[in-house]
């Protein structure tokens, strides 16, 4: 008998007698004052925040915080100053180890944790929001949700290969407890929400 | 520290030696105590999750068989290859395989408490592979040569001093530098490195699912995604008891995990992976290394239900004062406590005893595990199958004898008072257990019965 089979045994031999799944439905929340609640909770985990209506603003805004001469990549074609399809379809670590900052659009924001969903389709690399120095996330602002569990709603309605939750920048309190922003990911996250998107 | 041969109590001594070091430790383990109680009350219906949480592991436990299958299945679809390992020793050596068919001999790990149970770095280590751990705190233990002594902070009792001693040592840095700002700054270009040219990176799982065969990894620093993305082969170690049933059931344990382990709302990231990038690996090993045994336990079955939050071990008054490293073995404090004997009962016969029974670890579970009851249980089945301390044994048929001679209790309680009073030496010195770290308390002029006995006649007058 192979580990699977002898493992699968065990465990038929010895589960409990089969017990129902709970009802979830009763958690589900409506949606009034969420917008004002993400920004207060993405700040809690350390993210930034603007209100724009424009991506001529997002580029004001990126260049005026980060300085000419850095390297911005984005995955937003709109953003046509920092897209580029060719550097997007090269997987290679060396294109992409030295990103200063990496702007993307996230699919929703979730009120009650101030978390954005981000898909393999929004990354092109799946490394991209983990390896850029500094994180910005576009958003719309009608793509704001109560809880985790309107996320898992309408993450059921998408197909993704990889897809994560991205709640600010990295951090870690791993030494004597003290909060240190910029662990192994971006030192910084920016979130724009787009009010009247283009 | 694997093979100390010390018990709870010894090896809480040790920990104990620096008083103002234990001091901090308490208080900051409490801190994140009342950090979580901060971020629990803020969600109005809490308990109603734990309950929720409660019920969806509980129907797991029972239909376990079924969703190993079903996970399986969606998961070779996504192209991920599925493993099993009955045990640690085949679950290292499956990792050891997956290492040497990728024609490499170094590997970077995010954290994974299961390959510490496995014992995965050592057995490697004496196969020539060098592991990088790359989570910060326990690259700190792992530079420092310890084990991990907290499940969420790896390296909590380490002092920032300490740590910049270990960075100067092994990473360069000069002497005398305790800034934590800085410390991390010289673990991250440190680690970048690493992540950049590892061709294999392990993580382990937080959660998989049977109905969409992905798997969840959480982090705060990011490092299990800076591995996973950059490596050609991604392995995920998983204990059998990680599945949850379908996918929405995330909402309410991403909810309830963060706010439970160190008060905030969720992690930084919450990864779901489901498929391998085009022309690369990913692996995911299953492994019950005793659980199907523990799932056989009645009394015992629903500590599989445990999702990592260490909230338990924040709490508990004996784990804040005694340190993670005095419970030796890999995931310490009262849910280590009820794990580790299923494991093996003469090694962690200690365990089930480090514990006042106050019950606050099972009223900060996220998942309701009944863990103060558990170790009052486990209590029990050491003692019945002989694994009790022999000066327990002793002491416990001493207590019996006397609570059930009135004559002799009387007579002990006397003298008793006398040496207390008389000859205090013969208690206040280290051959008495209560006498460490503590006063003996005043021995009071008579035993009730005396004053009973004195004063009955006079108030009834």
């Amino acid at each position: 008998m192979n580990s699977r089979e002898k493992i699968l045994s065990a465990v038929i031999a010895n589960q409990p007698e089969l017990v129902p799944l709970p009802e979830l439905s009763s958690f589900e929340r409506n949606a009034s004052g969420c917008s004002d609640k993400f920004v207060a909770m993405l700040k809690s985990v350390g993210g930034f925040f603007y209100y724009v209506s424009s991506y001529d603003e997002i580029i004001n805004i990126l260049l005026s915080v980060n300085g000419e001469n850095k390297k911005i990549i984005s995955t937003v074609t709109e953003l046509t100053a920092y897209y580029s399809e060719e550097f997007l379809n090269n997987p290679q670590i060396s294109n992409i180890h030295d990103i200063d900052v990496a702007v993307l659009k996230g699919r929703f924001g979730v009120a009650e944790n101030g978390a954005i969903w981000l898909t393999d389709q929004e990354m092109r690399q799946r490394a991209l929001p983990f390896i850029c120095q500094h994180l910005a996330v576009i958003l719309n602002a009608d793509s704001i949700i109560p809880t985790m569990h309107e996320a898992y709603e309408l993450i059921s309605k998408v197909t993704y290969d990889f897809a994560t939750f991205i709640a600010g920048p990295s951090k870690t309190a791993d030494i004597e407890q003290s909060l240190v922003i910029g662990a192994h990911g971006p030192r910084s996250m920016t979130v724009f929400v787009m009010i009247n998107d283009q | 520290m694997e093979n100390s041969t010390k018990d709870h109590a010894e090896l809480a001594q040790d920990f104990n030696r620096d008083e103002d070091r234990v001091n901090w430790h308490d208080e900051t383990l409490w801190f994140i105590r009342q950090k979580r109680d901060k971020t629990a009350h803020q969600i109005p219906e809490w308990e109603a999750l734990r309950e929720a949480a409660s019920q969806i592991k509980n129907n797991v436990l029972s239909n376990l068989h079924n969703y190993l299958v079903l996970f399986e299945k969606n998961a070779v679809t996504n192209g991920i290859v599925v493993h099993w390992a009955a045990d640690a020793s085949e679950h290292n050596k499956i990792v050891h395989k997956l290492i040497s068919e990728a024609n490499v001999n170094r590997m970077v790990k995010s954290k994974s408490m299961l390959t510490e149970e496995c014992g995965l770095n050592e057995y490697l280590a004496e196969h020539g592979i060098e592991v990088i751990d790359s989570d910060l705190g326990e690259r700190i233990v792992q530079l420092a040569e310890e084990p991990p002594s907290h499940i969420v902070l790896p390296c909590i009792h380490k002092k920032k001093e300490e740590i910049g001693e270990i960075f100067h040592k092994h990473l360069g840095i000069e002497a005398n530098i305790s800034d934590p700002q800085f410390l991390t700054e010289t673990a991250r270009g440190h680690l970048r490195e690493i992540f950049l040219t590892r061709k294999v990176a392990l993580t382990g799982v937080n959660f998989a699912i049977a109905e969409t065969g992905e798997f969840v990894v959480c982090t705060n620093e990011g490092n299990a995604d800076m591995g996973a993305h950059l490596a050609d082969v991604h392995i995920a170690s998983m204990g059998i008891e990680k599945l949850i049933p379908e996918r929405k059931h995330l909402g309410v344990f991403l909810r309830l995990l963060t706010r439970s382990a160190t008060g905030q709302p969720i992690t930084t990231y919450s990864s779901h992976f489901k498929k391998p990038r085009d022309g690369k690996k990913m692996h995911v090993i299953l492994v019950d290394n005793g659980r199907t045994v523990q799932l056989g336990r009645k009394d015992f079955r629903n500590s599989l239900k445990c999702i990592r939050c260490a909230a338990c071990m924040n709490t508990c008054p004996v784990y804040r004062r005694s340190g993670g490293h005095s419970y030796h073995t890999a995931v310490a404090g009262p849910i280590g406590s009820i794990l580790a004997p299923n494991l093996d009962m003469k090694k962690y016969a200690d365990l089930p005893f480090a514990s006042t029974l106050c019950g606050s670890c099972s009223n900060v579970c996220p998942v309701k595990i009944d863990i103060h009851e558990q170790l009052y249980k486990w209590r029990q089945v050491l003692v019945k199958n002989g694994y009790a301390p022999a000066a327990k044994k002793v002491g416990m048929q001493l207590m019996t004898w006397t609570l059930s001679s009135p004559g002799f209790y009387h007579t002990v309680g006397k003298v008793g008072r006398l040496v207390m009073k008389h000859a205090p030496f013969a208690v206040n010195n280290k051959l008495n257990p209560w006498f460490k770290q503590r006063d003996m308390p005043y021995p009071p002029a008579e035993s009730f019965n005396e004053w009973y006995a004195k004063n009955e006649g006079k108030t009834h007058r």
